[in-house]
């Protein structure tokens, strides 16, 4: 992909609560707050710091299921519901399953680049507990092939990605890589402790490890993974500004308090395929590839990463996608301590999806918020040491089996 | 006739009561899972869910809705696999869906209990009244030339006696069930000296199926359960008989019933567990032993004296406590009836009091929660009760004469071969009444 041909910004990061199980506050049988409350939080908590309302050109939102999980369509017009201000401006909503938030940023990064706007409010906002989790699943389920379905496991993705750790066990060793997927676990909580909003805040587990390692149970769950491989069900909305070098002198805020975008890797794959090999993550490394091209930087620029942990083997596989680790080696990596807070290359600072959530179509707009907190130093608790001699950053966000794909590299405005 | 055949027309009578509708849920799901296996699919399996009202009976179909969603969602990963031929069933909520449907076709609820008469099995889950349950089974097994067996839910009625007075010729078994009978893994079944093999056999095989603890029971009023439990009863009102020398008839039982949790690390006091129970159940499982085994008084003037006003226990429709011996709020004890005054006594007139004269508990404490969910619980039992024994307070003296009277009952139960070994009454109350330890223990030798 081309080197973007104008400065891309992204500022005035915001999110609200990932609400669910694990949380102090959730109990499931009391009424919490519904989607247009969590995205008027996030929406107004950027609007605040970018000078208001008068200062965005356009909306754009990132929801997977809404229809289904809320009863709730047309989530564009939920937009102008953030502030009067925003009341006639053009908003769109995009979908591409748990990678919605991340098209909303790659949908605003295009008009800012498209010279249609100057600054765009991105939000990206799923509720998700509004059903069981086994109905939940039914919902999840249609971010893979439908036909799929009744062939699939009762949890589809995780039947998914079980069939994936299945896979991987078997080729490079069941031991050390259940072990990794607990030191991926361990890291996501100790980082979630960190941060306030995330869903393991409260968590307060003493042996981490040991609760990791529990047996999967095939009878009640997937066959390779148990539920602590897993993210959990989530509420919550996460938003940001995308501006152009003008959007932010007309918000009268300075690029140092902003993290601009230098690369941008989006990939698709077909819905209706198989992956050609269960333990790689190739549209993954396809996206990645493409986003650091297009930053003209290698991975060994990288001072953090926010990947699209949605189970703790997914992170695994991520890291050998990025190019961290070769195959099979993503295990030693992890349990190097290299993606630990204290590594060399700390990934999901503040918890990712297994420690502060995964309110599906608003992760790809929370891996944006954390590293524009982290680059710009806002990270409080969660703050890591961003190296001078590797001042970039990455998310990658994905949609479904390996299938939607957005990557985006950052440094500090 | 085969197990699955046997399992084609089944009656329950009492089907609306708190043991029947656990029953029913149980054999319905049962039904339409033989139903579901390959090669029983065709057979038209019935279920005749008979109650005297219809009002009762529609609180049944409720429960029984309810209650096999859940089911069907917790065993969704095998109900995939079972309606995996079913291409019209794709999402998990088809699938539920279609089970809860599956199930409750089985179940025809009626107030008439002459159709009782055409089922293969009729489970009888009425009150413990010994001429009721025979009137019920004339009109339905008694010289029935279809010869149905009969599983009776009696928890203390000898079942010799129902067959010879009901002549069943030993179609007949004791199938006792725990409450609630969906949760609860226990179940007694008693065997009388002419129960045949056949439907001895075939309780155990369902037993299996529906994943139950069998622990075998002679035939001897009360059995195992109550054998135990009633007589645990009657030394917490003697117990509280014995203090009230000391102080008002409230605080004695607010103690008794503390001691009997708290100190003893039991899910609930005892009478608490009485109110559970209904003190009406309670005098009729009396009244069915006391006469059965003479020379220990198994009565309690008590008892029939709350009942005469009215205080009664047990629970409310929605499952919710009923007040009884001692008062509810939101599901928790907050008070204890006085018998004289004829109104509850709110805890907090007199708690606080009655916490400083018992003492403090064994340190370090021991909740029962902690204690049944611990890998290492009987060295925390061992520990906790070890202190209890040093202790020279007044709460630590009554909790080592209930442990030790608890262990009598126990081994007495032994020694009378109601059970066959210490094991099958500690498993009772373990698995029946979810004590964190049995009665026959080293704790209290």
């Amino acid at each position: 992909m081309n080197k973007l041909r104008r400065n891309v910004y992204m500022t005035g990061g915001y999110n609200t609560v990932s609400m669910g199980t694990g949380r102090k506050e959730f109990h499931p049988k009391q009424s919490r707050p519904g989607l247009e409350d969590y995205i008027c939080e996030a929406g107004r908590g950027v609007l605040q710091q970018v000078g208001g309302a008068g200062n965005i050109d356009e909306g754009v939102i990132g929801n997977f299921m809404a229809a289904r999980f809320n009863s709730q369509g047309n989530l564009a017009a939920l937009i102008p519901a953030i502030d009067a201000g925003l009341q006639w401006k053009p908003c769109s909503r995009v979908e591409g399953a748990c990678c919605s938030g991340a098209l909303a940023l790659s949908a605003g990064i295009k008009s800012v680049l498209a010279e249609t706007a100057d600054m765009v409010l991105a939000v990206g906002v799923e509720v998700q507990n509004t059903v069981k989790a086994i109905y939940g699943a039914d919902i999840l389920a249609a971010a893979g092939w439908s036909r799929e379905r009744k062939a699939g496991h009762a949890y589809f993705f995780p039947g998914k990605f079980s069939d994936r750790a299945g896979a991987y066990y078997e080729k490079y060793g069941r031991d050390r890589t259940r072990k990794a997927m607990a030191r991926w676990y361990r890291n996501a909580i100790e980082n979630a402790r960190l941060c306030p909003t995330a869903q393991e805040y409260h968590n307060t587990s003493a042996d981490l490890d040991a609760v990791a390692l529990a047996e999967p149970n095939p009878r009640s769950f997937v066959d390779h993974l148990n539920v602590f491989d897993c993210s959990k069900v989530s509420d919550g909305a996460s938003a940001i500004a995308i501006a152009s070098a003008d959007g932010l002198k007309r918000a009268g805020i300075p690029t140092s308090a902003a993290v601009e975008i230098v690369g941008i890797g989006q990939v698709e794959a077909d819905l209706t395929r198989p992956p050609s090999d269960p333990t790689r993550l190739e549209t993954t490394r396809r996206a990645v590839q493409c986003a650091l091209e297009s930053a003209g930087i290698t991975v060994d620029r990288l001072a953090t990463v926010e990947t699209h942990d949605c189970f703790t083997i997914a992170g695994i596989l991520a890291v050998e996608a990025i190019g961290l680790a070769d195959p099979g080696k993503g295990p030693d990596f992890v349990l190097d301590g290299q993606t630990a807070r204290g590594g060399h290359v700390p990934f999901n600072t503040t918890g990712g999806l297994i420690g502060w959530g995964h309110p599906t179509g608003a992760t790809g707009v929370h891996q944006a918020v954390t590293i524009w907190e982290q680059l710009t130093g806002r990270a409080h608790r969660n703050q890591i040491e961003i190296p001078t001699d590797r001042p970039y950053a990455l998310s990658v966000n994905m949609g479904g089996d390996d299938k939607t794909l957005v990557a985006l590299v950052y440094r500090r405005g | 006739m085969d197990y699955a055949e046997r399992l084609e027309n089944v009656a329950v009578i009492g089907a609306a009561g708190k043991m029947g509708s656990g029953i029913v849920l149980l054999l319905a799901m049962e039904m339409a899972d033989v139903g579901l296996k390959a090669g029983n699919g065709s057979r038209h399996r019935v279920l005749h869910a008979v109650d005297v009202s219809h009002q009762a009976l529609g609180g049944l179909v409720k429960y029984l809705r309810e209650q096999v969603q859940k089911a069907a969602e917790k065993r969704i990963v095998a109900l995939r696999t079972v309606y995996a031929d079913r291409a019209d069933l794709v999402d998990n909520g088809d699938i539920v869906r279609q089970y809860v449907n599956d199930v409750l076709d089985v179940v025809r609820p009626t107030t008439t209990l002459e159709v009782a008469a055409e089922a293969n099995i009729i489970f009888e889950a009425a009150p413990e009244d010994l001429s009721l349950k025979l009137k019920l089974f004339a009109r339905t097994a008694t010289d029935n030339p279809a010869r149905p067996w009969v599983f009776t839910n009696t928890s203390s009625i000898p079942i010799q006696e129902i067959d010879e007075k009901a002549r069943l010729g030993g179609r007949v078994m004791g199938f006792h069930f725990y409450n609630p009978p969906a949760v609860q893994k226990l179940v007694e079944l008693i065997r009388s000296r002419t129960t045949t093999d056949e439907v001895g056999a075939f309780a155990e095989a369902l037993c299996k199926n529906l994943r139950k603890i069998v622990v075998p029971s002679a035939d001897r009023a009360g059995f195992i359960g109550n054998g135990h439990f009633m007589r645990d009863l009657l030394h917490a009102v003697e117990e509280a008989g014995r203090l009230r020398a000391g102080m008002p008839f409230v605080e004695a039982v607010y103690c008794v019933n503390r001691v009997s949790q708290d100190f003893l690390v039991r899910p609930m006091g005892i009478f608490q567990l009485v109110d559970y129970v209904g003190l009406d159940v309670c005098q009729c499982i009396l009244a069915v032993m006391n006469p059965r085994i003479p020379g220990e008084n198994l009565h309690s003037p008590l008892i029939d004296r709350l009942l005469e006003q009215g205080v009664r226990g047990g629970q409310n429709h929605d499952g919710s406590q009923k007040d009884g011996f001692l008062q509810y709020q939101q599901g928790k004890p907050s008070g204890v009836y006085d018998p004289d005054a004829k109104r509850y006594l709110a805890f907090t007139e007199f708690q606080a009091a009655c916490d400083a004269r018992l003492g403090p508990l064994p340190e370090p404490g021991l909740p029962w929660k902690v204690a049944v969910r611990d890998p290492a619980r009987e060295t925390l039992l061992a520990q906790f009760f070890g202190a209890l024994r040093s202790m020279d307070t007044a709460g630590a003296e009554l909790a080592r004469r209930y442990g030790a009277r608890s262990r009598d009952i126990g081994l007495k139960l032994v020694s009378d071969e109601v059970a066959h070994n210490a094991h099958d009454v500690n498993q009772v109350l373990l698995t029946g009444f979810f004590h964190a330890y049995g009665p026959i223990n080293e704790f209290f030798a």
